[in-house]
């Protein structure tokens, strides 16, 4: 891979808390456009790298680029190129929908124009079109989700950070929500994506197993299930991460 | 244990509980199984008299939830949803706080948690907040049983948690219902449907169906197969576009699909490999609880 191709690059990825390493020299490359699993047990580590990709913390040593930019000395070129969605519902309430997208639109910088163009496509893709008007808190969980996605990348960022998108939502849209992420992934845009359900592990490209701060495992679901011998990625992690 | 017959309840407009009716053994293992908004919560809190129906009526051990609230309180243990102890006690304190509410204490019903809490014992002066999840939840659970309560209602005890402290939450859930204790639990991952004895599943405020995890998959109506290929994107693709089927999901790496009418395997492969496809199997499929709760969630819509 050329360094245009690569969406991120963390070499030695090192991050302190006093005498705790949360990450333990974390070695990755990820490819643009390419739908990356970030997995790991509660507390492995994965929050604060996460946090240090997307430019809102220092990591403590490591040669870490994103989007091309470094991080300890760009990282509000970063925050620019990134869209960022955590499992905790990441728009404004009390807003509307459309409210919503022109307020996220707005804060990147969009023009009015091309925040309506935009707009009206999210509306039309996700089935919203009556709907916006609708004050956010009273859609179901999973349109939340949808809509929060389509918001996250609304600016269309080189790479976009899901960080358990889909946590409760319920079985159908949840996988309406993985057609999202393959469409936005046809469209070139990077997928750094952190899951529990593990038949969502199956549906990245490649995975990284975080434990105990440091990455234990890296690559394609068939072939980490070939190199553990095992019939699921649910498999493979209870093996690594037990 | 627990009966509840015809229990409704409506915020504003929305219809968070439609005439929900259940019962529940003693000793029994039970699971609620739904998504985030099926009404979940409402119920448990219902169930715990921390919320009143508009309609119906519950009991739980005998005891009637709206009018005997005093009584019911002191024989459940709940474990809500959210993380709900004191931050700042440390995982000691919270204990013992909890203990000495219900009027008992820590050494008196050890042997309930014992197992749970040695797991926590080398952070017992750390206070709660400051926990990981999977700590914060072992901590939860031993708060919630310190009184030995005869029924315990444990609300998505396993949300947000990795697989590996999943799987540990319920081998403990196994023991405790080894020591006599009915639980009632909830969770919207549906694999873990099959650790519970019997299981409602529901979703928009209605049970969709009661049964074992072995009858409700048994119930499932359609011959289901899985397919796989070596492109799973483009074969989910193809099988939407395949006019025969009814349904065509994704599961981990493969594809499970139903058909309109008799499943004609051979010409699916067919289609499949003039589609581009290599390595394609079709092969037949037992349905899980996922395939079966989202065959309801449609009949439903």
């Amino acid at each position: 891979m050329n360094d245009k191709q690569i969406a991120i690059k963390s070499e030695n990825l090192v991050k302190k808390f006093g005498n705790f390493v949360a990450n333990d020299h974390l070695t990755f490359e990820v490819a643009q456009g390419e739908i990356f699993g970030f997995l790991g047990a509660n507390g492995a580590g994965k929050t604060t790298a996460i946090k240090i990709l997307c430019g809102i913390s220092k990591p403590t040593s490591g040669n870490i680029r994103v989007a091309g930019f470094d991080v300890y000395t760009e990282n509000e070129k970063i925050k620019k190129n990134i869209g960022y969605m955590s499992q905790r519902f990441s728009l404004y309430e009390e807003l509307s929908i459309w409210e919503n997208l022109r307020f996220y639109g707005g804060i990147y910088g969009l023009s009015a124009k091309t925040i309506r163009e935009r707009s009206e496509a999210v509306l039309k893709r996700l089935g919203l079109e009556d709907q916006r008007n609708a004050h956010v808190r009273s859609l179901p969980l999973g349109w939340k989700q949808k809509l929060a996605f389509s918001v996250a990348i609304l600016h269309r960022p080189g790479i976009v950070f899901l960080d358990e998108p889909t946590g409760g939502v319920d079985p159908i849209t949840r996988r309406q929500f993985w057609d999202l992420i393959y469409e936005a992934a046809a469209d070139g845009i990077t997928v750094f994506v952190t899951t529990h359900y593990m038949d969502e592990a199956e549906y990245c490209q490649r995975v990284s197993i975080m434990v105990d701060g440091r990455i234990v495992a890296l690559d394609k679901p068939t072939a980490l299930k070939n190199t553990y011998s095992c019939k699921s990625m649910e498999e493979v992690f209870l093996k690594l991460a037990r | 244990m627990i009966e509840v017959e015809g229990i409704s309840k409506t915020y504003g407009k929305v219809l968070a509980l439609d005439d929900i009716h259940f019962n529940t053994k003693k000793g029994e293992l039970f699971g609620l199984i739904g998504p985030d908004g099926a009404g979940k919560t409402s119920l448990f809190r219902i169930l715990t008299s921390l919320l009143l129906p508009d309609k119906g009526r519950a009991s739980v051990a005998g005891f009637d939830v709206v009018k005997d609230y005093k009584k019911i309180r002191s024989i459940i243990g709940y474990m809500p949803g959210r993380f709900s102890l004191y931050p700042d006690l440390s995982v000691e304190e919270n204990l013992q706080f909890f203990a000495k509410v219900f009027k008992t204490s820590i050494e008196e019903n050890y042997h309930l948690i014992k197992d749970i809490y040695q797991m926590l014992e080398p952070f017992k002066k750390r206070p709660a907040g400051k926990l990981s999840g999977g700590m914060k939840q072992k901590l939860a659970l031993s708060c919630a049983l310190i009184h030995k309560p005869e029924v315990l209602f444990l609300d998505e005890p396993t949300t947000g948690v990795d697989a590996v402290s999943r799987k540990e939450f319920w081998e403990m859930l196994a023991k405790l219902k080894e020591q006599g204790i009915s639980i009632l639990v909830s969770t919207p991952y549906m694999d873990e449907a099959a650790m519970c004895e019997r299981i409602a599943l529901i979703q928009n405020g209605r049970i969709m169906d009661i049964n074992t995890p072995f009858g409700i998959t048994q119930a499932f109506p359609d011959e289901l197969f899985s397919v796989s290929s070596d492109n799973i994107i483009h074969l989910v693709k193809d099988l939407r576009e395949y006019q025969e089927l009814k349904t065509a999901y994704t599961f981990g790496s493969n594809i499970h699909i139903t058909f309109k009418n008799l499943p004609d395997i051979t010409t699916l492969q067919t289609y499949l490999e003039k589609s581009g496809h290599s390595n394609i199997k079709i092969i037949p499929e037992n349905a899980g609880i996922e395939d079966c709760f989202m065959n309801l969630m449609q009949n439903q819509a």
